[in-house]
């Protein structure tokens, strides 16, 4: 992927299995977040395929525009800075992920229209999903509220619910750690492995908190200037000398900040 | 105003040096307008000075600030803290905001029945409710999609001359060209908004006011099917199921007076469209609320609030707004063939811009997708100004001044919040 | 050739008066991002000011044409300045920080009080002046076609480009000029950097204002018609011309201006002067499907 002169994402290759929670790592300007465009596609890439063995057959995402990627591959995202609709409820914005089936449902608005046993039973079930979800993320008491006016926190776990009831095959999260204090990324970590473990969806994930990323991520994918420099477990990239040198320069390991130190540390003791 | 509690009080002194220098500015914008004019003389232009009339304006204007400053004092010291009246008025308005609808709905029916209501009153009040109509059919468009159309009135005249031209020239009634002036308008709509909509905001706005203009060009231009700016004259009236609403009927058919055995009055017609913009405007109501609990309006109201999350999450863009440009349209065919209906003449200079700019101003000041703030800003800016028709240079004035007033007063409109549209209804 | 010629000429002289007003829009928006209805009627004013200025000079001045015109010019570059500043400190400043539809409304509601009032004080008949610059050269003779360029389209280009280069230094060189455009790019940063955004907002305004003022003068003297209306059609040719150049973009908004100009006068020259507003409209639209950016606007890459 490349914008004017800077290539951002050059000749990268990896793969994220399903049921499997794969994490992208590298410093600032990796070009993390471009792959992420790619993949969801709102970026096109001007070389390469990205496949996806979706339950009904490859999906060629690169070919796809955005919002088919969404509907039809079931890819679903957040977003680094948070993207809800402000202004709609709670329960407004997880309906509105299950617009598709609705819209099914409601046979061009005109079973919607006439209120249709039909389009009324398509409505519950949509809500019964969403309650699902406000459920599993501790929101339901704040399910009629504005969306604009909830903690950050909260925020950040309601866009994961809202992905959610897209029935996504694949969910990609960008830094969905990013302005959570450590017990709700302590949270975090453990609902994104039980929706791993519970709906089996592959989950790909930015982040910059090691705790995050050691303590969970079953494979580890390390990009810098757009390459990948490693690809792994956990344990292995850890120890891996390129990543070392990428995250902290050609200095060796015992001038690391405290707070890095502490990160790795931690995320050792997991 | 909106700072103005918090304002320390200025000294006296303060307000006057202030009044005198909004007077000088006064003056000095005063001075080649009001202080000169510009006579038509019998070979060229000449100028006649009127120099009074500038000192007369700046006096206006220093006491009019000096006033304002004082009584604005006096407020803050009375009210410090205290949210305005008004904000307390909308916040009731729009928690018991059914059944003020209902009230409204049913004053509305009953309104020919009323012992004031004469002939003129029932008029004006059939002119509101074609506003109030457009104003609904925009509001799906501006107010709950987020797109900003500049050039709604081209919907408008679309319907208006559908329904004059198949009339003319297929001799087709006011029953059978509604549904079609509305499809005709919804299909222009759809033309219009494949290529233009992919555009962002301003550049939308800008596109659909050359739309619209167009549409008055080609109006004005193509005389042999429009007419020109002559228009189109002889548009028949609608029928109550065959019944005329005319002194006499042609044979074979029968007038409303007779069928009935009344004594024939034209104020039948009056009330008979009077009670049909009502029907149509209120199933305009019906229908946009209904669609806005459905999902495609949750989806204007998504795309409005975040259009890439909403690719995110599967919803085709173009397809979305195309949805609410053709439906807000569809309305707008809807009215326009009604115009036509009432009027019995079109002519393009019924559809300028300035009346874009008026159903704008409706669902804007309304306060963007309230249904209530609608019908109250299309009396305030429709209704009351038709009570000073006589004044028309000073009505045109007073319009567009309470339009800058009412938006320095309320930015949001006169009625904004919005109601969710699905409730789980489990608080704890 | 010689009539294509012609309308070339006429072209870019229509293309200029649009670029002086497209400017007051394309400044307007690019720093508080707002499409300033009443710009138009700014222009419309201005073109008022000039006549009744002019007419004032020349009696005073015992009927001296240079006189007069240098007086008229002075006099509506300073009066609708003012009406500039005072349409933005009364109807948009109040409203910094509303719902992004209020201060369009305003500026709608704006450009119906300077219409009207207008029309209020000095009637609704068209404003004739008789003829002011006379003459001009013959460039070329052929086909028992001549082609003519007279001084005062020479005028109007050689003022607009003088303009148009103060302009430039202004925005580009000085220190009013750089928080001209630090407001654009942030107005909060330049708030907290000591920029007193209010005080620039304002001058944007009067400098658009002061441009619009000698585009009315310039159309007072070369069609020698105005009336009430004319600053609503030319307004939104104008704004058409900004957007067409790219809105923010100060040569876009001249080049969108000449573009306009040009289209109008080959339009109206070889098709049909009827549907001239169509024809510039529909290339607007092309251009926007296109390049939505504009000719010279930079593509907004949205950041996801």
């Amino acid at each position: 992927m490349r914008f004017g002169g800077l290539l951002a994402v050059n000749d990268l290759s990896f793969a994220a299995a399903g049921r499997q929670i794969t994490a992208i790592i590298g410093p600032n300007g990796a070009g993390k977040t471009t792959l992420f465009n790619c993949i969801t596609g709102f970026y096109r890439p001007q070389v390469g395929r990205i496949a996806l063995h979706h339950p009904t057959g490859v999906k060629l995402l690169e070919r796809l525009p955005d919002h088919r990627i969404a509907r039809e591959a079931g890819v679903a995202r957040t977003f680094q800075n948070i993207r809800l609709f402000p202004r709609m409820t709670v329960l407004e914005n997880l309906i509105v992920a299950q617009h598709a089936a609705l819209m099914r449902a409601s046979v061009f608005s005109l079973a919607g229209l006439l209120g249709l046993a039909r389009y009324r039973q398509a409505e519950r079930r949509a809500v019964d999903k969403a309650r699902h979800w406000l459920d599993r993320l501790n929101l339901i008491a704040q399910a009629d509220d504005e969306a604009g006016a909830l903690p950050y926190g909260s925020q950040r776990r309601l866009e994961i619910a809202r992905a959610m009831c897209t029935d996504p095959v694949l969910l990609c999260l960008d830094e969905p750690a990013a302005g959570l204090n450590p017990r709700e990324s302590a949270e975090l970590n453990t609902l994104l492995t039980a929706i791993r473990d519970e709906t089996g969806v592959g989950v790909l994930l930015i982040e910059h908190d090691m705790t995050v990323v050691m303590g969970i991520s079953d494979h580890i994918v390390v990009l810098d200037y757009g390459r990948r420099i490693a690809e792994g477990p956990p344990a292995a990239i850890r120890r891996d000398p390129a990543v070392i040198r990428a995250y902290l320069g050609e200095t060796a390991a015992e001038d690391l900040p405290p707070a890095v130190s502490g990160d790795v540390s931690e995320a050792d003791g997991c | 105003m909106a700072t103005a509690p918090a304002d320390p009080a200025p000294p006296l002194k303060d307000a006057v040096i202030d009044a005198a220098l909004a007077g000088l500015v006064a003056a000095a914008l005063a001075l080649p307008m009001l202080g000169f004019h510009l006579e038509d003389g019998t070979t060229s232009l000449t100028l006649s000075p009127h120099l009074p009339r500038v000192g007369l304006a700046a006096l206006v204007v220093a006491g009019g600030r000096l006033g304002l400053t004082l009584a604005r004092r006096g407020l803050a010291a009375r009210r410090a803290g205290r949210p305005g009246r008004l904000a307390r008025l909308g916040g009731r308005l729009s928690g018991t905001r059914l059944w003020v609808g209902w009230a409204m709905l049913l004053f509305a029916a009953v309104l020919p029945l009323l012992p004031f209501a004469d002939r003129n009153l029932i008029d004006k009040a059939t002119m509101v409710l074609i506003y109030v109509m457009l104003g609904w059919g925009l509001n799906v468009v501006v107010g709950l999609a987020g797109l900003l159309d500049l050039g709604f009135v081209a919907f408008y005249a679309v319907g208006a001359y559908s329904y004059a031209l198949l009339a003319h020239y297929f001799g087709l009634s006011f029953w059978a060209c509604l549904p079609l002036a509305g499809l005709l308008a919804a299909a222009f709509g759809l033309t219009l908004g494949f290529p233009v909509l992919r555009l962002r905001g301003d550049y939308l706005a800008i596109v659909t006011l050359g739309f619209g203009e167009i549409v008055r060009v080609v109006l004005v231009n193509w005389g042999d099917l429009t007419g020109g700016p002559n228009g189109l004259g002889g548009i028949p009236r609608p029928t109550l199921f065959g019944l005329r609403f005319a002194a006499y009927a042609p044979p074979g058919h029968h007038t409303f007076a007779q069928f009935f055995g009344l004594r024939f009055s034209p104020e039948h017609r009056i009330v008979f469209l009077y009670f049909l913009i009502l029907i149509l405007a209120s199933v305009t109501n019906l229908v946009t609320l209904r669609l806005r609990r459905l999902p495609i309006g949750r989806a204007w109201e998504a795309l409005r609030e975040d259009e890439i999350a909403c690719r995110s999450l599967g919803l085709n863009p173009t397809t979305v707004k195309l949805s609410a440009f053709a439906t807000g349209a569809m309305c707008a065919g809807f009215a326009g063939s009604f115009f036509a209906t009432r009027q019995g003449f079109i002519s393009p200079e019924s559809f300028t811009f300035m009346e874009s700019a008026v159903i704008l101003a409706i669902v804007v000041l309304g306060g963007m997708g309230s249904q209530i703030g609608v019908v109250l800003a299309a009396l305030l800016l429709v209704g009351l100004p038709e009570w000073f028709r006589e004044l028309q240079q000073y009505r045109m004035l007073a319009f567009g001044a309470a339009l800058v007033l009412i938006m320095l007063w309320r930015p949001s409109g006169l009625l904004s919040g919005r109601a969710p549209t699905i409730r789980l209804g489990e608080r704890t | 050739m010689e009539y294509f010629l012609q309308q070339l000429i006429n072209g870019i002289t229509l293309g200029a008066i649009y670029g002086l007003i497209a400017i007051g829009y394309t400044m307007v928006y690019g720093i508080i991002g707002m499409i300033n209805f009443a710009h138009g009627d700014i222009y419309m004013l201005g073109a008022f000011f000039a006549l009744i200025a002019y007419l004032a000079a020349t009696t005073m001045g015992g009927g001296s044409v240079a006189f007069g015109l240098m007086a008229a010019l002075l006099a509506t570059m300073l009066f609708t300045s003012l009406w500039g500043w005072a349409v933005e400190r009364l109807a948009y400043r109040p409203l910094r920080g509303a719902p992004r539809l209020a201060p369009l409304i305003s500026a709608i509601g704006m450009s119906i009080v300077l219409q009207n009032f207008t029309q209020l004080t000095q009637g609704a008949r068209v404003k004739p002046l008789q003829p002011v610059i006379h003459g001009g050269v013959t460039l070329l003779k052929a086909n028992g076609f001549a082609v003519s360029l007279s001084w005062l389209q020479i005028t109007i280009v050689l003022v607009t480009v003088a303009l148009m280069l103060v302009f430039t230094w202004v925005i580009t060189r000085t220190p009013l000029g750089r928080a001209q455009r630090a407001t654009e790019q942030d107005m909060k940063m330049a708030a907290l950097l000591g920029v007193n955004v209010d005080r620039v907002i304002s001058t944007t305004f009067v400098i658009g204002a002061a441009l619009a003022s000698v585009a009315g003068l310039m159309v007072t003297l070369y069609y020698g018609v105005i009336d009430f209306y004319i600053g609503f059609l030319a307004g939104i040719k104008a704004f058409t011309a900004a957007v067409l150049g790219g809105i923010g973009s100060l040569p876009g908004a001249m080049l969108g201006g000449l573009a306009i100009g040009l289209i109008e006068a080959l339009w109206s020259g070889y098709f049909s002067i009827e549907y001239k507003d169509v024809a510039a409209f529909s290339i607007l639209v092309l251009v926007l499907l296109f390049r939505p950016s504009g000719l010279l606007g930079r593509p907004e890459v949205e950041k996801i």
